[in-house]
């Protein structure tokens, strides 16, 4: 095999030694760790082909991994493939600002693309915490979100055209710059496909003009049920804020310890809200928010002075995860969806849970769109500890499915989640899935084993399906 | 919430899916009827939809609305404007009798969708009846799900060759405060830079039309930033904007009235004027445009796709052939084996979207 890749790649591009393997036997999910056969840099389609072709010729799997940052696992290597590292394909390739687009390779960091743009007063708006580093093929794999989404939707609301490598070596060209595409919506099947139907090798991405202001709220709580509550209410009143976000006391703690943002340690939540737009318009709904928060006994209101302040105060928001990762050894990061009137009684049986567990628990949402983080503290060196904090993790997914929400919202599945995708989803809806992975790779060379769990997995999960009225937690009438 | 068990008809339409996979005969699934006309000649036993209706679910603060397929638009839009929200994408209804499940099958969005994007944008999750003929629910009721491959948004514009649509949950939108439309004079050249740089500049801009005389364009947002936006536009206020967008939408235009086929362009917005004779009707910021021409389908094909886009014979014309703009065979492949992963006996509205899917 080596052999055969070395005749497609120059020698500094294979990569198989122990030591040059290491750096790449996890992603940002670092519990699963897995070193692979050897890790190639291609630099070109022509060579990305010719590798694909050798793969599938000797059927060996191949694992496509942007920047590593991910946190379900899908990137995780497999001991007998071949790790793809698509860091070379780093180019911008055009910029039509008129048409307001940029396509650019998949090696490409989303805040780059940003940053490229910024002359025409455009920008592309999905915004994961991890932009500085992440990639846009990695956006599109999991379909990344950010604390923008609520307004702008996610990575595939931003995007129009995909180039896509298959198994069999054919390029696919997925839209383009066009609004739509005949034919079904491949666009939105290969977002969030997890490196599963294909390997994207080119992405068109929307720009959008940055809006001519933009505003911060930081607002303070004493109890998580009414920062709940002023979530709904500022929704309900017909505002849909370019972000909502809320942290609990635990998480604001950790953040205001390691970036200094002027957050209030002492309240039990704190709630950003990020207003933009025209203006005037801005101001109106300042106005109208501030009632809001008010009425629903908000004790620090502070709308950001300037552009300095306001990009404190996300600053604190965007840096919860390492804030955490400096207050405990390791911590577990969970990403299921609720609807947003559960919020409270989630939080209230998280909240027990933990003391069960005996695990602190730092929580820090999308709560515009329901998107709970709770973040588990643990220390992987105290013996069971990992195996209990993932226990409360499952639980806590489990949890999200039965009050009608997703064990996902933007991580992805990858290989952390495959049990509960046997709850989530019954056989019938998983060889559903199946069958769309054998329409794209039929002999499953492509990250097989993630994102998707074989029925016999679920077999012995023992938790297939159950149907309404037989739903676990019996518990749950007060939800 | 009319959501009575008699308007469930999920067991009977999954029966009746079932004797045809048996016997193996096509079916022909319609809704209201509304959109017959779009798609190649349907072929197969007709089965309906529109028993199956009523809004199971839908709570405004949470901007979720779950309803049976055959639900009218009509009665949803409705229901959502006694809570002042809407569907953002506006879809078309061409004729009152329009439901949800036709809405997502044909995929079709109206004026907004430059700026609040399409019917497929907004869907959360999909219940539908496969080829295999099983009930299966992808996505859900929340705003973020990425759990599986995203079979629901597979589902919009598929004209239902992919499965038989049951119920269907959106995001929904609170109305806009207050809408303005403004009106300019100008040339097609001048309308068609206009609209894109209009749009590359943060503006509250929810529609935009050139009908080759004059462009038009909504402002939605609060009443303030609407008017401070006007200050910057220019303009003239149309008095009669909203019965003009729903003329758009709807197509009651009069430009829409024809004897001859009806084509939709769909090209990268700021694409200059193609060199097609024919009237033309710019909307959607230049990126989608109404064409009536007697021009060949290959000469009008040529030209979009050399433009970079893809050209569809909307209405009218010849429905025999390919009425959507052919594929790749590389693209082509994956359709069939798509279509052969959810419907393997081809019983689900055979050649509505190409022949042989």
């Amino acid at each position: 095999m080596l052999t055969a890749v070395r005749r497609i790649l120059p020698e500094q591009a294979v990569l198989y030694d122990e030591e040059d393997l290491h750096p790449y036997e996890c992603d940002g999910l670092t519990a699963y760790r897995q070193r692979p056969l050897m890790v190639v840099l291609p630099e070109t389609v022509a060579q990305l082909r010719d590798i694909v072709r050798l793969c599938q010729t000797r059927q060996v799997p191949l694992v496509a991994r942007g920047a590593g940052t991910g946190l379900s696992g899908g990137a995780l290597p497999l001991s007998n493939g071949m790790l793809l590292n698509l860091a070379k394909f780093s180019r911008i390739l055009e910029i039509d600002p008129v048409n307001r687009i940029a396509r650019v390779e998949p090696g490409v960091r989303n805040l780059a693309i940003s940053e490229a743009v910024a002359e025409h007063g455009l920008y592309y708006a999905p915004d994961p915490s991890s932009q500085i580093a992440c990639s846009i093929g990695g956006n599109v794999a999991e379909n990344a979100g950010g604390v923008h989404c609520l307004k702008y939707g996610l990575t595939i609301h931003n995007i129009l055209g995909l180039k896509v490598l298959t198994i069999d070596g054919e390029l696919l060209e997925i839209g383009g710059k066009c609004l739509d595409s005949p034919g079904y919506d491949l666009l939105a099947l290969m977002t969030g496909s997890e490196g599963l139907l294909g390997i994207i090798v080119e992405v068109t991405v929307k720009l959008l003009p940055v809006p001519e202001s933009a505003r911060v709220i930081l607002t303070a709580f004493d109890d998580v049920e009414a920062a709940a509550k002023a979530v709904g209410d500022i929704i309900g009143a017909g505002i849909i804020p370019a972000g909502l976000e809320m942290m609990d006391n635990l998480a604001i703690r950790a953040a205001e310890d390691y970036i200094h943002a002027g957050y209030p340690v002492d309240s039990a939540a704190i709630l950003l809200c990020e207003l933009d737009g025209i203006e005037a318009e801005v101001e109106e709904q300042i106005a109208q928010v501030r009632d809001i928060l008010t009425r629903n006994r908000a004790v620090d209101i502070r709308v950001a002075i300037d552009q300095k302040q306001r990009k404190l105060f996300w600053a604190g928001r965007k840096a919860a995860f390492p804030a955490v990762g400096k207050i405990a050894p390791d911590y577990y990061c969970m990403d299921g969806t609720i609807p947003r009137h559960s919020l409270p009684a989630v939080l209230k049986q998280i909240s027990v849970w933990s003391d069960e567990y005996r695990l602190p628990v730092a929580n820090v949402f999308h709560a515009g769109d329901g998107n709970l983080h709770p973040l588990i503290l643990y220390d992987a060196n105290q013996s069971g500890e990992r195996e209990r904090t993932e226990a409360f993790g499952a639980r806590i997914l489990e949890l999200c499915i039965a009050v009608g929400g997703t064990i996902t919202g933007e991580h992805g599945v990858g290989v952390e989640k495959l049990d509960q995708m046997c709850s989530q989803f019954d056989s019938a809806e998983l060889n559903q899935f199946h069958a769309i992975k054998d329409a794209f790779d039929p002999g499953r060379l492509l990250n097989p084993g993630k994102a998707i769990p074989t029925l016999q997995r679920c077999a012995e999960f023992g938790a297939m399906h159950v149907h309404a009225g037989q739903l676990p937690f019996p518990e749950l009438d007060r939800f | 919430m009319d959501n009575k068990a008699d308007n469930d008809q999920s067991e009977w339409l999954r029966q009746r899916l079932r004797e045809a996979i048996r016997t193996r005969h096509a079916l022909c699934i319609s809704g209201g009827g509304s959109k017959s006309f779009y798609g190649r000649d349907p072929e197969g036993e007709p089965v309906n939809t529109v028993g199956h209706r009523g809004i199971v679910k839908y709570e405004p603060t949470e901007l979720v609305l779950t309803a049976r397929a055959g639900t009218t638009l009509n009665d949803i839009e409705q229901t959502l404007d006694g809570h002042g929200q809407m569907l953002p994408f506006e879809p078309p209804c061409f004729k009152s009798c329009a439901t949800l499940g036709g809405a997502i099958a044909t995929g079709l969005s109206g004026p907004a969708r430059p700026y609040r994007g399409a019917a497929r944008d907004y869907i959360l999750g999909i219940k539908c009846l496969t080829g295999h003929g099983e009930i299966l629910s992808f996505g859900g009721e929340v705003m973020k799900n990425v759990a599986g491959f995203d079979a629901s948004r597979l589902m919009a514009g598929a004209l239902g060759t992919l499965g038989i649509l049951l119920e269907i949950t959106l995001k929904v939108l609170p109305k806009p405060a207050h809408e303005i439309t403004l009106v300019f004079e100008s040339t097609r050249d001048n309308a068609l830079m206009t609209m894109n740089q209009r749009a590359g500049r943060p503006l509250p801009i929810s529609a935009s039309v050139y009908d080759s005389e004059r462009l038009y364009l909504r402002l939605s947002g609060t009443e303030a930033g609407i008017e401070a936006a006007h200050r910057q536009l220019g303009g003239n206020i149309y008095p009669e904007g909203e019965h003009f967008w729903d003329d758009i939408r709807e197509h009651r235009h009069e430009f829409y009235f024809t004897d001859g086929p009806l084509w939709r362009i769909s090209v990268p917005p700021a694409t200059p004027a193609l060199d097609i004779d024919g009237q033309w009707l710019v909307e959607w910021g230049g990126a989608q445009r109404w064409l009536k021409t007697r021009k060949h389908i290959d000469d009008v094909r040529n030209v979009v796709s050399s433009a970079g886009g893809h050209a569809t014979v909307f209405r009218g014309g010849d429905r025999t052939g390919e009425v959507f703009h052919t594929l790749p065979a590389n693209l082509y492949a994956i359709h069939r084996r798509l279509k052969s992963a959810f419907d393997p006996h081809g019983i689900l509205n055979p050649g509505r979207l190409y022949a042989g899917i």
